[in-house]
């Protein structure tokens, strides 16, 4: 452990940990856009500026090691007043129109702004980028008029995903992140898995699927398990008035153990099917070639007598059963157990194993 | 009248850049020899010794550089002849007059550190300085005297943040040339993440005297604290548009009136830019400072590469600021916000004080603005772009006052 102090107070921390993370552990709140506890550091954004007694120049305190002895200030008057000029000047280039923004009420630059008294910016001339918002794509909008370029996309999908389908392109003010040759996502290696969405802090990348249906906090969140494959990824359901209108990630090692939070296109953006009035809510029976509505029980208890009479005529090995690749392990757990334990034969197989 | 000193131009115009003979002739790679019959630690406490800084901008000691690097299977040098800086003309010249000065430093560092692997970076736009480099390297290899150390030369793309040591490092690797945080140093971790040290030409074609004459020798000459010479290269409303080699107590005002020759056209001395485009200027008053890094940053201006941009009393001080400002402006890379976004709304506002359409207003924006840029940017890029604002705006404020829109 080492001992500094941060804004007159003592703190101890473990040796190797940044002044960021010191400051996080002793709940003193430092600004952050281009941090990302799971991506590779970039120290860009500077936001998390602090000063550091000693040293001519502002230390960014994402990237910097904690030291013994260290004298710190988080928030002195020339740390806020450089605060204020780095917003300023992200204001200067941001697009708001926070009225129809996906991200309102849960975007950083948003809530800095309002933190910090950015209500004009002083640089606030020409230079608007003025970028098209054209990428035909099913998923995902890429609106880079609100970009602050945090880059925290770029490192998502070269970090996570490993698509590395975008990139920064052009030097200082017409920096723009871009995919090769700025075409579309689709011509490029995305997956459109979307990890650039779930790390972006502010609205300039959002989901198409999701757009219009409602407000973060007008939704609640629902943890649970993807359905799609036997992963077993964890994302949360945003439900509004009793209706799913979206899919977030819960990045939390407790809540997503499996995945922490990133997810692939059909977890992120394959939905909309739950709304989908062609989709069987009931169990069917069919009866003299029909189908008919019926009951769990009912439905449940004629599969139990139908298997039960098999087996006592055929012989357990008479009967087989096939499981599938998308349900949960555990599910397919239980289904092996089920065939093997109850129904007393080893005729199980599941759709990944072909 | 004060002389010039040569160290690194020692041999230059005395012998044929392109045969080794020349040079072995004229005592090359004795020092090479001698430095690899020094034990590692010992070679790094004569130049430690030397109190050799850094000739590439920061001034850092070299020997104290070197001494920070780890054990590791894994280590290189990287000589950084990125030279971008606008009037900046010394390690070419040094390069083109004497190359095998540069192999023989680059060999020397490589011993002390215990790595067998040189890089050289070389400005995209000197390619006849990279054909020269590799008829030396080849030379130099097939006479052995490199022994077991080996160097390649990398063309830049003419980036100028390339010249930036992590960012010229990035290049190398093949990405994006963006500086990196710091720590980790290069000395730590730089080229593909193996503890790398990077200097500057002028800096490693000091190295052989050094070790030949002994760091004793080279720290009595010029100014303690940053002694040795220094190349300048002129340029502007002087008369001698030259290089020259001096030591680094020698005057500003020596290096313009006396090596300089003075003013062009017989007009009058108005301001003076040193050590590149992010130098300060320097007004008639401070004409008597030491060209030495540390007298420079005194006076609120720098050494940084040693070019000296001189200006006669013509000169349009907010003009030149304002193109100033466009060359940083083109050149920030775009990794970190204040320059990024600063750069460009510098140059928007001198633009305007240049036009006569600023309200003081503008001004007091811009030095807010300058002053946030010089503590908050990620490199040295950003943090010295405000430097030609910010020293003009003290040394010549009458210039921006009588610009203001009244
Ligand atoms: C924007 C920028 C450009 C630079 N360009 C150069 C350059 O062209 N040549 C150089 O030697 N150092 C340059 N430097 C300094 C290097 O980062 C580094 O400090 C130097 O190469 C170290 O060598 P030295 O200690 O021998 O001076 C530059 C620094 C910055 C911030
Ligand atoms: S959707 Fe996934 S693959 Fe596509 S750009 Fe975003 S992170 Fe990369
Ligand atoms: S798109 Fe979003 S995540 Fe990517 S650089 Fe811009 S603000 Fe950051
Ligand atoms: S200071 Fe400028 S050049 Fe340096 S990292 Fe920031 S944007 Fe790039
Ligand atoms: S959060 Fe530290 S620089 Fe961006």
């Amino acid at each position: 452990m080492i001992t500094l102090t941060i804004n007159g107070r003592e703190i101890q921390t473990p040796r190797g940990s940044t002044i960021l993370e010191t400051c996080q552990a002793a709940g003193i709140p430092v600004p952050t856009l281009c941090y990302d506890p799971d991506l590779r550091l970039a120290g860009s954004c500077r936001m998390c500026l602090v000063e550091v007694k000693g040293r001519p120049l502002f230390v960014a305190s994402c990237v910097t090691p904690a030291e013994n002895g260290m004298v710190i200030e988080t928030d002195s008057p020339d740390i806020v007043e450089a605060r204020k000029v780095i917003l300023e000047l992200l204001a200067a280039r941001h697009n708001f129109n926070c009225q129809v923004c996906e991200k309102n009420g849960d975007c950083k630059f948003q809530d800095y702004c309002y933190q910090y008294g950015v209500k004009d910016s002083r640089f606030e001339e020409g230079g608007r980028h003025l970028y098209p918002i054209d990428d035909p794509n099913p998923f995902l909008e890429r609106d880079y008029n609100k970009c602050i370029m945090c880059t925290r996309c770029v490192r998502a999908c070269e970090d996570i995903t490993v698509a590395r389908a975008i990139n920064v392109k052009n030097r200082g003010h017409n920096a723009k992140i871009s995919t090769f040759l700025d075409g579309n996502l689709s011509d490029s290696p995305c997956v459109f898995c979307g990890q650039c969405v779930m790390v972006c802090p502010v609205g300039a990348l959002t989901s198409k699927v999701s757009a219009g249906l409602g407000r973060c906090y007008e939704v609640e969140k629902v943890l649970t398990t993807c359905t799609y494959c036997g992963t077993g990824c964890t994302l949360e359901l945003n439900v509004k008035d009793d209706k799913v209108v979206g899919v977030t990630s819960n990045r939390t090692v407790e809540g997503s153990p499996v995945n922490k939070g990133a997810l692939c296109v059909k977890g992120r953006f394959g939905w909309d099917f739950i709304n989908s009035p062609d989709r069987l809510t009931t169990p069917l029976i069919k009866e003299n070639g029909q189908f008919r509505e019926a009951s769990w029980d009912e439905a449940l208890d004629l599969v139990a007598k139908r298997l039960g009479e098999i087996k006592a005529q055929h012989g357990a090995d008479s009967i087989a059963l096939f499981s599938s690749a998308r349900v949960t392990n555990e599910e397919n757990y239980l289904a092996q157990k089920f065939t093997r334990a109850v129904l007393g034969t080893n005729n199980v197989d599941h759709c990944a194993r072909l | 009248m004060a002389a010039e000193m040569r160290i690194v131009l020692r041999n230059a115009d005395q012998i044929n850049p392109d045969k080794i003979e020349d040079y072995v002739q004229a005592g090359g790679y004795k020092a090479l020899e001698k430095a690899r019959s020094m034990a590692r630690t010992d070679l790094i406490a004569e130049v430690k010794k030397s109190n050799l800084r850094g000739r590439g901008g920061a001034g850092f000691n070299a020997g104290m550089k070197w001494s920070f690097v780890p054990e590791a299977p894994v280590k290189y040098v990287v000589c950084n002849l990125d030279e971008g800086e606008p009037g900046t003309y010394k390690d070419r010249t040094i390069v083109e007059k004497d190359p095998q000065r540069l192999l023989e430093g680059m060999a020397i560092c490589g011993h002390a550190i215990n790595s067998n692997q040189g890089y050289i970076y070389c400005r995209g736009e000197y390619p006849y300085v990279v054909d020269l480099l590799r008829r030396a390297i080849d030379q130099a290899r097939s006479s052995g005297v490199l022994g077991d150390f080996n160097i390649e030369v990398r063309m830049g793309g003419g980036a100028y943040v390339c010249g930036e040591e992590t960012a010229l490092i990035e290049s190398i690797e093949g990405h994006r040339g963006e500086p990196r945080f710091k720590p980790p140093f290069p000395g730590v971790s730089g080229l593909w993440d193996k503890p790398t040290v990077v200097n500057n030409v002028e800096t490693f074609a000091n190295l052989p005297d050094i070790v030949m004459r002994g760091g004793a020798w080279f720290a009595s000459i010029g100014t303690p604290s940053y002694p040795g010479t220094k190349v300048l290269t002129l340029t502007g409303d002087v008369v001698n548009r030259i290089p020259i080699e001096v030591p680094t107590n020698t005057t500003i005002r020596e290096v313009i009136f006396d090596f300089g020759g003075g003013i062009r056209g017989g007009k009058k001395f108005k301001a003076v830019q040193i050590g590149g485009t992010s130098g300060g200027f320097i007004p008639e008053s401070l004409l008597d400072t030491p060209i030495d890094a540390d007298s420079m940053r005194n006076i609120g201006a720098t050494l940084g590469t040693g070019a000296v941009l001189v200006m006669d009393e013509t000169r349009d001080i907010i003009d030149i600021v304002t193109r100033i400002s466009k060359f940083f402006e083109h050149e920030s890379c775009g990794k970190c916000n204040p320059c990024r976004e600063g750069t460009f709304r510098a140059y928007e506002i001198m633009k305007k004080i240049n036009k006569g359409q600023a309200a003081p207003a503008d001004l007091d924006k811009l030095a807010l603005l300058s002053r946030v840029m010089t503590k908050a940017c990620l490199c040295g890029l950003g943090q010295a772009a405000p430097g030609p604002i910010l020293t003009t705006m003290e040394h010549f404020k009458a210039e921006y006052q009588a610009r203001l829109q009244i």
